[in-house]
Order: C-alpha cells, then structure tokens, then sequence
C-alpha cells in the first residue's frame, strides 16, 4: 500500500512553525497518549515480574518482611511436592485433552456450517453461546449439578434403567466432566475458524473442480493447507488459556476428590492465599509461565513443518 | 433429477444433524432454565423440559438466601462493571491512536512488549500486584478490579482498536490537518468518532468479562456487602449446599442474563470482535 502523501511534506511550511519540528512534536504527542499504557506497563507488569521473579527465591508469608532462601522454593517444588507434580499432571491431562477435541469440534463444526447451509447465523450463535457463558460461575455450578449424583445425567440414565454415580465426586471421572466443560465451549475458535474459511478464495476450488479434484481431495489439498495458520493460532491461544483455568476446578470440585482435579492454579491460589506461602506461590507462578513458554515454542518451533504460509516469507 | 432430491436429503440430513447437536449443546442451559420455574420438590424427579408445575418462588427465596438481597450484589457487579468499561474505552483508545497513527520513538519496542503482555500468564504478576494492594490498604475494595484499567491493561483491546484504526483512511486525518486540526483534535475529531465500531466491541467484551471475573473478586473482596453476582452464587453454594438447587439455579439464570442480553442484541459485534483479533470470547 503506498503511504498517501502527507501534508507535512507538501507544505512543510505549515507544520513547523513554533519551537518544536512536527517529528519531535509528533514524538511528544504520541507519548502523551501513551502515558496510561506506559504507566500501567511498569506498574502492573514490569515491576510486579522483577517482584515476583524475586519473591520466588524467598520466604514470605505478607506480614513480615521477606527472607531470602535461594533456591530452595523450586528445589522443593521439583523434588519433593507431591502434591505440585501431581497437579501438573492434573492440568496436563486437561490441556492435552480438551484443546484439541475443542479444536476438533469447533473445526468440524465450521466446515459444516460454511457450506452455504440456510440459517447458518442461528447455528451459529447457538454452538458459540456455550463459550461465552461458560467462563461464569453460574455455569460451574450448571456443570456441578449436571453431573452431580442427582444431576440431569444420572436422571437421563435413569430413563434408560441404568442407576448412575456421582460423575464430579468419583476420582475417575471427575477429571472428565472438567474436561467435558472445556469441550463444550468450542464456539468461539468455531467463529475464527468460521471466518477463516471465509477467507479462502473461491477460484481455487473452482479451478480444481476442472482438474477433476473430488470433495476429499479438496478437503485435504486446499482448505486444510490454507487453515493450517489458524488451527495453529487457536491452538496457542487455546493452551495458554486452559494452563491458566481456574473456576471450574475451584467451584465444580473443589480440586477433588484426592486432588485428582487439583488444577495448577487452583494450587498455586491454596499455597499463596490460604497458606499465605507467598513465596512458594511465586515459585509456581515461574514455573507455569516456563511450562507455557516451553509448550508455545515447542508449537512454533513444529509450525514451519506444518503451518502453511502463502507468501512463504516465514 | 435424482442427484439433485440426493443433495436435497443430504441438506436435510445435515440440518436434522446441526439441530440435534444445538440440542444436546443448549439441553443444560434449557433444564437449568426450567428447574429455576419447578417447585423445589420435582427439580430431581422430572428431567424433562416443561414443568409440570411453574413457580418463581425459587427467585423470590434465591433473592434473599443470604444476608444480603441479591440485588445488592447486582448493584456492586454493575458498578465495577461501569468503571472497568469506563477505563478500558478511554484508555484503549489513547494508545491504540498513538500506535496506530503517531510516530514516536521505540514505538516497534513498545508495541511487541504490548503484544507479548496479552500472552503473559496473568499469575506472574499476581502475588506482587496483591502485595501492592495490600500496602495501599485496596483490599476489600474496589480499587483493584478497577484502577488498573485506567492504565490500558487490557493489551488485548489496545490490539483490537489499533487493528481498526489502522483501517481508517489516512486521507481523513490529513484533510483535517489541511484545515489546521492538531494531533489532539485528529483524535478526537476524527479517529474517535470512526472507530465507534471498535470502542462497542471493547466496551462488551469489557463488560462481560468482568461481569464473569470471578478470581480477582474473589482474592480481593471480603465483605459481603462488597460481594459481586460470582461471589453471591459461591457464598450460595456455601451456605446451603446441596439442599437448595432451585433457588440457586434461579439466582445463576439471573446472573447470566445481562451476558445473555449482549448475545442477542449485540451478536454482530461479538462475532466480528472474536474473528477480527481471534480471541477467546
């Protein structure tokens, strides 16, 4: 796109009177409009990281001062907390389950409806409102009676004469139903993918029809290669964001029974604000972000194997 | 014509499987929604749809079940609510304009931390940004679900409103230059008034996301006259267990409406918010 000529430019005359040239004037306004950002950057996340990075060498509990104990936090986080190991089983288990079925789903739910189907807004915002309500206490406690020992599936079960068990109470399915959540909201990678198939140029499944190239063929040469950079996007955004739930484990299970849906931040929020080990918390904080940071560049170090890029630039 | 009755059947077939997978989606919202309207006594003995019998004196208990009405909890959410959309439109907007459109230097710097911050665990940041609440004395109040968003916090909106900026012609901004608009009034005359689509998107997500933040509420707030819906419904749960489901399923319906009222009055902004910047929604 070529830059339209600027006022500036054409008569510089006009811009620079007074002390200032129109670049450092410029310079100065743009850093007035900056100057909330750059506030709350320093404030609320440079500072708080440098904190945290050092809170997590020490020993603090909020009320007296913090002392420095090296690196025995992490020394005792990898070696001997069991309870840390398992809840990074816990949330393991859950992210490399419900990411990609939600990704599944919300990619097959897509193709379908991009078929040109009638009333394609109406499903639509059908299969998406689970997603953005899900987030909401009310629907943790939804899912907590839902699968509860009264709850809507044991009374479905019931229909079919089977007697059911409290699914969120058993330590073999309570993991499940979480998962199960996670799954249900697919609807908003659903509309990214939506829109992503939008993108695809027409032409080129025209020009392979007269190539003699069949549905599957189709399906596998054109929409799933020029998709590739969007499932990895949702991909990503998708595993930062289950390594960080929260809610469901709190209020559906309580991180139970015998913390078999003890997620990591739900540990990470018991050591730091009810055992006010805020050190330790901090510790685990690191850790997580090292865990996210691991798993995102293992995706994008896979990527150029398998994410196609049109222009080929990358 | 036999192909063609063959696509018709598939079609049909395709929409009977989209309508059954709508239901089974929507089936726990829809028994929610009707077990709110039985009478506590069948909630657990008519899995159906319908009830046999309607009443709302679920809503009626569920409003006051706690030492507190309900509505106060409502009163608090909605203020909070306010103030987080408040600071995120307007703040938003200032550094989304100087990215957008102002050269300034180690605007390339800023803008990737920008970026990197919405990737950025929030957990990193907690236990210090808790440490400075504390010292301020914020705790069991307000101040910190909604000062920070006078500080363009939400990187996530930054990007969503720079992106539409960046759509705007610059032709305009420079017809206002000729007329001899300064930078401010270039903001304000024009780029603010343009990117009204973007500031509604911001200003919904903005409101149903704190509506359902249920984490920072619950580790800053104590008191039960400070309580919001989310921590209403837990301190619910709490109180009464498993014995009252009814009125708590009503109270849940009530909390998810405002949410619920966005989806069906403002659907397009949604959408386009979500497949404009491709995030979580």
């Amino acid at each position: 796109m070529s830059q339209p000529l600027t006022i500036s430019s054409a008569h510089p005359e006009i811009r620079q009177r007074g002390r200032f040239s129109r670049a450092s004037r410029e310079n100065l306004v743009a850093y007035i409009f900056m100057t909330p950002w750059l506030i709350g950057f320093f404030v609320f996340t440079v500072g708080p990281i440098l904190i945290s990075l050092y809170l997590s060498f020490t020993s603090y509990d909020l009320f007296t001062p913090p002392s420095w104990n090296g690196l025995a936090n992490y020394e005792r986080l990898l070696m001997r907390d069991a309870r840390f190991a398992n809840s990074l089983n816990v949330t393991a288990t859950y992210v490399l389950l419900s990411v990609p079925l939600r990704l599944a789903f919300a990619l097959a739910i897509a193709l379908v409806l991009n078929r040109g189907l009638a009333g394609l807004s109406f499903y639509r915002a059908i299969y998406y409102l689970p997603s953005l309500l899900g987030g909401s206490i009310a629907i943790s406690i939804l899912w907590r009676q839902v699968f509860g020992l009264r709850g809507l599936v044991n009374q479905l079960l019931a229909f079919f004469g089977i007697e059911g068990q409290s699914w969120i109470a058993s330590p073999n399915t309570a993991l499940l139903t979480l998962i199960l959540l996670g799954v249900w909201q697919f609807g908003s990678p659903m509309i990214i993918f939506l829109a992503g198939l939008k993108q695809i140029p027409r032409e080129l499944y025209e020009a392979s029809e007269i190539d003699g190239a069949g549905k599957r063929q189709q399906f596998f040469r054109i929409t799933l290669p020029l998709l590739t950079p969007i499932i990895f996007f949702n991909l990503i955004m998708q595993m930062i964001g289950s390594f960080q739930a929260f809610t469901p484990s709190f209020i559906i299970t309580g991180g139970g029974p015998i913390d078999t849906t003890l997620f990591y931040t739900l540990y990470l929020y018991q050591q730091g604000f009810n055992n006010f080990r805020m050190g330790y918390a901090a510790a685990l904080a690191w850790i997580l972000l090292a865990i996210i940071a691991v798993f995102t560049a293992v995706a994008f170090l896979s990527s150029r194997y398998w994410v196609y890029y049109e222009d080929d630039s990358r | 014509m036999s192909w063609l009755q063959a696509l018709r059947e598939r079609r049909i077939f395709t929409h009977l499987l989209l309508m059954v997978g709508a239901l089974v989606m929507l089936y726990p919202l829809l028994w929610m929604l009707s077990s709110s309207l039985k009478p506590q006594s069948i909630i657990f003995s008519e899995p159906g749809l319908i009830p046999s019998q309607i009443t709302l004196e679920n809503y009626t208990r569920g409003w006051t079940a706690l030492q507190m009405p309900f509505g106060y909890f409502f009163a608090n959410s909605f203020l909070i609510v306010t103030f987080v959309v408040v600071g995120n439109v307007m703040t938003c907007s200032f550094t989304a304009y100087a990215f957008a459109r102002l050269n300034f230097r180690f605007k390339r710097i800023w803008f990737t931390l920008m970026l990197g911050t919405i990737m950025l665990p929030g957990h990193v940041t907690l236990i210090p940004t808790y440490v400075l609440f504390n010292q301020l004395g914020w705790l069991n109040t307000f101040l910190p679900l909604t000062v920070p968003h006078f500080f363009s916090t939400s990187a996530f909106f930054v990007f969503l409103t720079v992106q539409f900026i960046r759509g705007i012609p610059r032709d305009l901004d420079d017809a206002a230059a000729v007329d001899g608009a300064g930078l401010f009034q270039i903001y304000w005359r024009i780029i603010l008034p343009l990117c009204t689509p973007a500031l509604i998107t911001t200003a919904i997500f903005s409101f149903i996301w704190e509506w359902d933040n249920f984490f920072s509420h619950l580790l800053y707030i104590n008191s039960i006259s400070l309580f919001t819906v989310p921590l209403g419904l837990r301190a619910f749960i709490d109180a009464t267990g498993e014995s009252s489901y009814g009125p708590l399923f009503a109270m849940s319906i009530l909390s998810l409406l405002p949410v619920f009222i966005f989806f069906i009055t403002a659907q397009r902004q949604l959408v386009e918010g979500i497949s404009t910047t491709g995030f979580k929604g």
